[in-house]
């Protein structure tokens, strides 16, 4: 059956997993659910303790059987060793079927691959994924198609029962022997443990693995001992260099740089540009670049930003510390600067998932955001965007917050250069389709500027403006004109992958990649 | 007829090596006014030939959006330099740029090689402009000889690296090895009623440094400035763009000197200062340059 963006769902898949094709970002705005719970072991005795000694005893306790869901989260990025610790001891149980259900997953992940190819893992459901297990799923090895949601589509599908998870290990930086855990401290600092906090509230167990304990009450807490089973104190939870950066990178590309200054001057000359706005902006190279160029028209309009948002670097704390931004709500930090000003600005928040992006409670963050500035893979003539599939159809990217803040926005931004080596980003049709085109405002690319024709409003807003504007057929031309028109990546008929829209209906699938064909 | 071409902006032309196929496919989004496409010094030896074939496909099939594409040519006393010019000509190179030029009669051999191509591949004679690269103290010394040479060369500029060595001394960021070439060159440049042209500068992460030379190299009355990367360009575009003051004095001065002509007068005051008919071709050049560079629509 095709969906809404075009794209045909199988109608056995949909009657598998009971699930609905993508109709439209908002088509269940008037509905109702009942929200799941956990299966509660309590700890009235107060003796008890919750102290294991290892991973393998936490497993134990945790009675780990063939076709559980463990949950992981990607704080600790490419520097994370719970997951393979915790996958390591799984398959040396020889415990077999299980399916990771993990915030993220990256190259840090790589061993898991070859449990894929053992059996030990035959589903994954995650945010992102990259590496080797992106090659094994997109190579058909997992025996379950993988799930892709974003950051709140995996909060709405844990609170609405469509995945239930059996244990969740959260790695934190701190905890204390009761549970209460913190995602800063310690040698593993990571600022905040976001993404963990569903899991925490809607797992059966939980175990907090920790390198450092601290003492009792650690707070305020992230992770709450009200929903911790087990503590279990490990040498060493991440690589701290691989966790976040000591500074993040301040491009000097006049290709990036031209971009960032486009997308500066679209919000300076939109009509959501007045005091009291709200942004979000990615750790990409034109994206930090708008931060450091709003400053100088923040001043000079006397305009302050209500609240910046999503994952924070430096030079957004820096315009907090200057007064220009009231507060920062954040869901992941990616340097050193970030984590200090959590630590030390009253006006720097820690929040949940699910405040920042779930889209079925009753209202999150994205929802209240002017500006998004997000990145691209692809973006196609519909204004779909793909940041999952590379351009030989392979799973290679994270679907993240993408889908969330560009629904939830008033005006998203999506900035990509025309052609990246021979693959030009607007053509006619993306490998994958992550963001549905409804959601997507303006592209900004190295040649020129295209507005969503949705959005009259805009086009109307910008009507005055010397910003090169031009369509989006233009740019998918002029991208063709110097690379030539692409031939279509080939998959073979097996599904690898199902790529949830954030209502949890089916936005698109991914299919097992098979070598190019040529023509005669 | 003579070439419209000859007078046209340059205040920046960035070099690119032809080699390389991400350079030269778009660099007109950075908005330079020339782009130095280099067949020379950037290409490896034994790659003359595939960087020609790269050259001839971008001329032919990219467009450049009106940025003037310059080519470096190899040294004459190289065994690339007469294909190089073919490939320029049947390409459809605006400029070729001679390096090493020593003497009046390097350019001479040049523009017949230029001429007969042009004639080869049917192109109208007198398309192709060349410009010299003065990169000894030969080649200074003959600037004056050199910026006579030829009708289609519109300017010369100086090449450092080798200009350095030549002079067996080294580049030290304080401009002081090029005092004398820079000068020198200036003069003869304006005597001949061509155009001059600054070296490279360098030092990437001296932005400051850069733009102090900048600076000095337009007040010495240089046109522009060869440039390395695209960072490069902001700085000498807004270095040599006219400031609103000086457009608004340049305006009455050109008005007024009109007006007075008229009148019989010679000489007046304009704002405080004393002017006569000295500063109208200066005033004239600044609007030119304030409406080349979209600064100013007046219709002066």
């Amino acid at each position: 059956m095709k969906n809404q963006v075009g794209r045909e769902i199988p109608d056995e898949l949909l009657k598998q997993y009971g699930k609905k094709v993508f109709s439209g970002s908002f088509v269940r705005s008037e509905d109702t659910y009942q929200k799941t719970g956990p299966c509660v072991h309590n700890y009235i005795d107060p003796t008890q303790s919750k102290m294991v000694s290892s991973i393998h005893e936490a497993l134990v306790k945790c009675k780990i059987h063939d076709g559980m869901v463990l949950s992981f989260h990607h704080h600790f990025r490419d520097g994370d060793k719970i997951v393979n610790m915790v996958m390591e001891e799984v398959a040396k149980m020889g415990v077999k079927d299980i399916t990771i259900c993990a915030s993220s997953l990256g190259s840090a992940h790589d061993p898991v691959a070859k449990l894929i190819e053992d059996g030990v893992v035959t589903g994954i459901q995650t945010s992102g994924v990259r590496g080797k297990i992106g090659e094994a799923i997109s190579h058909g090895k997992l025996k379950n198609p993988a799930i892709i949601r974003s950051h709140g589509g995996r909060v709405r599908a844990i609170e609405e029962g469509d995945v239930h998870i059996d244990i969740a290990f959260i790695g934190a930086p701190t905890s204390d022997e009761y549970g209460n855990a913190r995602g800063v401290g310690g040698k593993s600092d990571c600022g905040v443990l976001s993404y963990a906090m569903v899991d925490a509230k809607y797992a059966d167990r939980v175990v907090v693995v920790t390198d450092c304990m601290v003492p009792f009450p650690n707070y305020p807490a992230s992770i709450s001992m009200t929903d911790v089973d087990y503590v279990c104190k490990v040498d060493c939870i991440g690589d701290p260099n691989k966790i976040v950066s000591n500074a993040v990178r301040m491009t000097k590309d006049v290709r990036e740089l031209n971009m960032a200054h486009y997308c500066t001057q679209l919000i300076a000359e939109s009509p959501y540009f007045k005091d009291g706005f709200s942004f979000q902006t990615g750790a990409g190279g034109a994206s930090l670049a708008v931060n450091t160029m709003l400053r100088p028209i923040m001043e000079e309009k006397n305009i302050h930003m209500s609240f910046a948002i999503g994952g924070i670097t430096k030079p957004i704390c820096d315009l907090l510390e200057a007064g220009l931004v009231r507060n920062i709500v954040d869901a992941q930090d990616f340097d050193l600067g970030s984590i200090e000003s959590l630590k030390n600005d009253a006006n720097h928040y820690e929040i949940s998932t699910s405040a920042y992006a779930n889209p079925m409670n009753k209202g999150a963050f994205v929802n209240r955001l002017d500006f998004v500035i997000l990145g691209a893979l692809e973006v196609d003539v519909n204004f779909n965007v793909n940041v999952v599939t590379g351009s030989n159809g392979v799973l290679r990217g994270a679907p993240g917050g993408h889908p969330d803040t560009a629904a939830g926005s008033k005006c998203s931004i999506m900035v990509a250069p025309l052609i990246r080596g021979r693959i030009p980003t607007v053509c006619d049709q993306v490998v994958t389709v992550v963001t549905p085109g409804e959601d997507v405002d303006i592209v900004v690319t190295d040649y020129g500027i295209a507005i969503n024709p949705r959005r009259q409003d805009l086009i109307e807003a910008y009507k005055d403006s010397n910003l090169p504007f031009c369509t989006i057929e233009e740019l998918r031309d002029k991208a063709y004109a110097i690379v030539g028109t692409p031939e279509q990546v080939q998959f073979k008929d097996k599904v690898v992958g199902i790529l949830e829209a954030r209502d949890g209906s089916i936005l698109d699938v991914i299919r097992e990649v098979k070598p190019f064909e040529f023509k005669d | 007829m003579r070439n419209p071409n000859l007078k046209r902006l340059r205040r920046t032309m960035m070099f690119l090596n032809c080699q390389k196929p991400n350079l030269i496919k778009d660099p007109y989004i950075y908005k330079p006014d020339s782009i130095m496409l280099d067949l020379e010094d950037a290409v490896a030896e034994n790659q003359k030939d595939a960087a020609r074939y790269s050259l001839y496909h971008a001329l032919k099939e990219i467009d450049y959006h009106g940025v003037e594409r310059v080519v470096r040519i190899n040294g004459l006393a190289t065994p690339h330099w007469q294909e190089d010019v073919r490939v320029c000509v049947a390409g459809g190179a605006d400029v070729i740029r001679i390096s090493k030029t020593e003497t009046a009669e390097d350019v001479h051999r040049v523009e017949a090689a230029v001429e007969a191509a042009e004639k080869e591949f049917e192109v109208p004679v007198g398309r192709t402009l060349l410009m010299a690269a003065l990169e000894s103290a030969k080649g200074v010394m003959n600037a004056y000889e050199i910026c006579n040479s030829s009708e289609r060369l519109f300017g010369i500029a100086l090449s450092g690296g080798d200009y350095s060595k030549d002079l067996q001394t080294v580049i030290t960021g304080t401009g002081v090895e090029f005092a004398g070439a820079r000068q020198s060159m200036i003069v003869a440049a304006r005597a001949a009623g061509k155009q001059c042209f600054d070296t490279v500068f360098t030092n990437l992460d001296d932005m400051e440094g850069f733009a102090k030379e900048v600076l000095m190299i337009k007040q010495m009355g240089f046109d522009g400035k060869s440039i390395i990367n695209p960072r490069q360009i902001e700085t000498v575009h807004r270095i040599f763009t006219p400031s609103e003051k000086e457009i608004i004095f340049a305006e009455k001065v050109v008005r007024e000197i009109d007006e007075k002509r008229a009148k019989g007068i010679g000489v007046f005051t304009v704002d405080g200062k004393m002017i006569d008919i000295a500063f109208y071709d200066g005033s004239k050049r600044t609007l030119s340059l304030a409406k080349a560079a979209g600064v100013y629509e007046g219709e002066l």
